[in-house]
């Protein structure tokens, strides 16, 4: 049974609650903080817990900090990153919707240690009865005097407000989460200068994804070394990771990092197993942006190692033969899925989501929409494979901000590793539309299941 | 005494310059000029906030400073990037460079019609001069273009938006020059248009500088589009005493007739002052300005082109071909187009059409 630091309490009845989080243990974090600690001090355990932001990209969330420009007389803000959008990725919604003071307190911390006095939760708009669920619990920390003016007696200030998006993947993007959090349309700006520099207001500002903001609360309350010692390498502390797909047991979970991939997908504890006894054929192991991986490079690494559920043992091996851990939406195909048809959903997305603003994402992931919508109908060309892999190999690295990669790098892993399957849609157009094309990527450890 | 200014020591495709601390690599690039200087079709350097959206001008930075020599890992928007002490720089000398533009001149080219003999930007386009230095003869795109209709936008302006590539400078310039800006982008993606939400007129003082700054020809002047090409034209310095703005523009004539007023531009195809739209769609008598003289155009200027001396035509050849037969007109320009009064036959008339003709 792994450690759980996040969800330990989220199962017990009421924690939704002031009074029950309160009782469970709840804001200790915020006593210990503001009665033994400088703002300094918590910036440097946070540093010490090795925590790396939750939201995708992994940066490390104390240096992150760190970076915050400090200048006299300019308020500093503290903006949470709510706007979970990914294809796959559901686990701040869970976290959000059944131990939102965990979320509060976590807030409160970090809001202390960068000195936001107005600090706000940049909500993904379709997340409506969480936002009522956040308002909840702020008027009870408010009510409380966990919130306001002179918190506990230490002449800081501090304001929670929840900001609802209007429903665009883009604005989960920082820079563009902050055009939008200023009432503008939210487009991503172009960087430097970083928001911590010029950010909300053209303020100095921090932007964390919410699993992160929410790790900071077991980090002050363990210290951060001891929350170092858990997981592995840079890989420390636990993460959530919101498993779908054709797994027996979708749903999000706690991990300490040191278990497998394989441990995850087929323990009881964790996804049960795939549906019917079927054969794992591939994953997305970090929500739909993430290259995907077949069977055989997901539970090994081309060197041969166990492929293990942390940042460096995902990404081992670069894209050629890895992947990311990305925000840990976990998407698992059996044996009978379509990965160009998956691949087409996921174009579908992002041309959906590319704000317009600069070229190569506006017109490449349009591009790559059609020429996949042909192949998954049975009117592709053989020489359609080549020119979506240098679409999205022009695209890639490109664009004003990462949506650009995150709807090429899909596409790119699904060309590396499924080749084939995209050319025998192209020779079989209409046997490709049955799904049971038999294409075999398997190489699973488990015996092939007896009819 | 004057603070001295810090200079920085940059070098671009090895080409060393040294240039004051904040200069972007597209402006250091500029002062050394030539090919050394990326393209750029939505940077714009009067217009604040401008730039790094159509990613034309991407540069590889292969050592980002003396004190930090390391390569920064994508190429960047030379426009929106500034040099460092010691930066180097690689344009046309990088491999990445080239191939990332081609890229996005293809992209840029996908839902933009290839219709340069009958558009009015023809001679003048950015895209158009883009697209010969960087682009493919072929296109690999096999679907179907967007279609957007004409649109009035107010008197003065029409919008094409098949043509339009969201460079954004309009509305950069709309919201700096003018008190209320009425148009903008609407919706994302591929399917993001200029527009005014509800027909709305653009009517600000200011805002025919929005035909200016178009690279291409989204945005077209109403009072000239259509009623000449660029290359008949002459381009003259003038100005006049104008309440409103600097009076200096450049009068597009042919012969007497002032067909076309826009603001002087510089080198670089940007505008060296706003002007007003009295200034621009009022006063087309000569009488109205004072004429300075013969703007100087750039000897590689399509306008430059057809004022050969010596000039040895090529030997007809159709009739020749055709046993003597005159080529059989397929097409009836006014079928196809409302540019012309249907009753005005152009081939009957003698020499280029004039205004007169259409009186």
């Amino acid at each position: 049974m792994g450690r759980k630091l996040l969800l330990e309490k989220a199962h017990v009845e009421g924690i939704r609650t002031y009074d029950v989080y309160r009782r469970e243990g709840g804001y200790a974090s915020v006593e210990k903080a503001f009665k033994n600690m400088s703002p300094d001090q918590v910036t440097e355990e946070v540093k010490k817990s090795g925590l790396r932001g939750r939201g995708g990209a992994g940066f490390p969330t104390g240096m992150k900090w760190s970076f915050l420009a400090k200048p006299e007389g300019v308020p500093r803000y503290l903006v949470c990153n709510a706007d979970e959008s990914e294809p796959g990725t559901f686990k701040d919604r869970y976290l959000m919707e059944f131990i939102p003071h965990l979320l509060i307190e976590g807030l409160i911390v970090s809001s202390y240690a960068l000195g936001s006095n107005r600090t706000y939760i940049y909500i993904r708009g379709e997340y409506a009865w969480i936002v009522d669920i956040l308002e909840q619990a702020i008027a009870e920390a408010n009510a409380n005097g966990w919130l306001g003016k002179n918190i506990l007696g230490t002449g800081f200030d501090c304001q929670i407000y929840v900001q609802r998006g209007a429903g665009a993947y883009i604005c989960g993007e920082e820079t563009a989460l902050i055009e939008s959090l200023e009432g503008k349309r939210g487009n991503p700006r172009i960087k430097p200068p970083f928001p911590a520099v010029k950010g909300v207001w053209d303020c100095p500002t921090v932007v964390n994804n919410v699993e992160t903001l929410a790790a900071v609360v077991p980090i002050i309350n363990l210290g951060g070394e001891e929350y170092a010692k858990i997981g592995v390498g840079k890989s420390t502390g636990t993460k959530l990771i919101s498993a779908c797909g054709n797994i027996n047991k979708p749903g999000v979970y706690e991990i300490d990092m040191t278990i497998s991939v394989e441990e995850f997908i087929y323990s009881d504890e964790y996804c049960g197993g795939i549906p019917k006894g079927k054969r794992l054929k591939a994953c997305i192991p970090g929500g739909s942006s993430v290259p995907i991986l077949p069977t055989n490079l997901l539970l090994k690494t081309a060197k041969g190692d166990t492929r293990m559920m942390n940042y460096e043992s995902l990404a081992d091996g670069g894209f050629a033969t890895g992947t990311m851990m990305g925000s840990g939406g976990f998407i698992v195909f059996d044996e009978d899925q379509c990965v160009v048809r998956h691949t087409l959903t996921l174009a579908r997305f992002y041309r959906h989501e590319s704000c317009g603003q600069c070229s190569p994402c506006r017109e490449g992931t349009g591009w790559m929409e059609k020429i996949l919508k042909n192949i998954e109908y049975g009117k592709g060309k053989m020489s359609d494979i080549d020119l979506l892999w240098d679409i999205q190999r022009k695209i890639e690295g490109n664009t004003i901000c990462p949506l650009g990669d995150a709807a090429a790098w899909p596409v790119a892993a699904a060309i590396r590793h499924f080749r084939d399957e995209f050319e025998w849609h192209v020779l079989n157009p209409v046997e490709s539309q049955s799904r049971n094309f038999g294409l075999a990527h398997y190489a699973d450890p488990r015996p092939v299941p007896v009819a | 005494m004057a603070e001295e200014k810090k200079l920085f020591k940059v070098t671009i495709d090895n080409i060393t310059i040294e240039v004051e601390a904040g200069t972007s690599i597209l402006n250091a690039a500029r002062m050394i000029g030539g090919d050394v200087a990326p393209p750029a079709m939505c940077y714009y350097s009067k217009l604040k906030g401008s730039g790094g959206k159509c990613r034309t001008c991407l540069v590889e930075v292969a050592a980002g400073s003396t004190a930090d020599p390391r390569p920064m890992p994508k190429l960047v928007a030379s426009c929106r990037t500034n040099v460092m002490d010691g930066m180097v720089v690689k344009n046309i000398t990088s491999e990445r460079v080239i191939d990332a533009r081609n890229g996005v001149v293809e992209f840029l080219l996908i839902n933009h019609p290839l219709d340069c003999p009958i558009c009015d930007q023809a001679g003048e386009c950015h895209l158009q001069d883009l697209s010969y230095d960087h682009g493919k003869e072929g296109t690999r795109y096999e679907f179907n273009r967007r279609t957007f209709q004409k649109h009035d936008l107010g008197p003065y302006i029409q919008l094409h938006m098949t043509r339009c590539i969201l460079c954004y400078r309009c509305v950069f310039t709309a919201d700096q020059l003018t008190n209320k800006r009425v148009h903008g982008i609407l919706d994302r993606g591929d399917h993001a248009e200029i527009a005014t939400y509800i027909e709305k007129s653009l009517d600000n003082d200011f805002i025919g500088n929005v035909i200016d700054v178009c690279p291409v020809g989204a945005l077209t002047d109403r009072t000239f589009r259509f009623k000449n090409r660029v290359w008949f034209l002459k381009p003259v310095d003038a100005h006049r005493d104008c309440p409103k703005c600097s009076g200096k523009v450049t009068l597009w004539n042919r012969g007497d007739e002032v067909y076309r007023v826009t603001a002087r531009k510089d080198q670089w195809g940007e505008v060296e002052d706003w002007i007003c739209n009295e200034c621009r769609f009022e006063k087309k008598q000569t009488s109205d300005w004072v004429i300075e003289g013969p703007t100087k155009i750039s000897r590689q200027s399509v306008i430059s082109q057809g004022h050969y001396v010596g000039i040895k035509k090529p030997k007809e050849t159709v009739v020749e071909v055709m046993d003597g037969r005159k080529p059989r007109l397929l097409m009836d320009i006014h079928d196809v187009s409302e540019v012309n009064k249907p009753n005005v036959d152009l081939s009957k008339i003698a020499g280029p059409a004039h205004s007169e003709d259409f009186k």
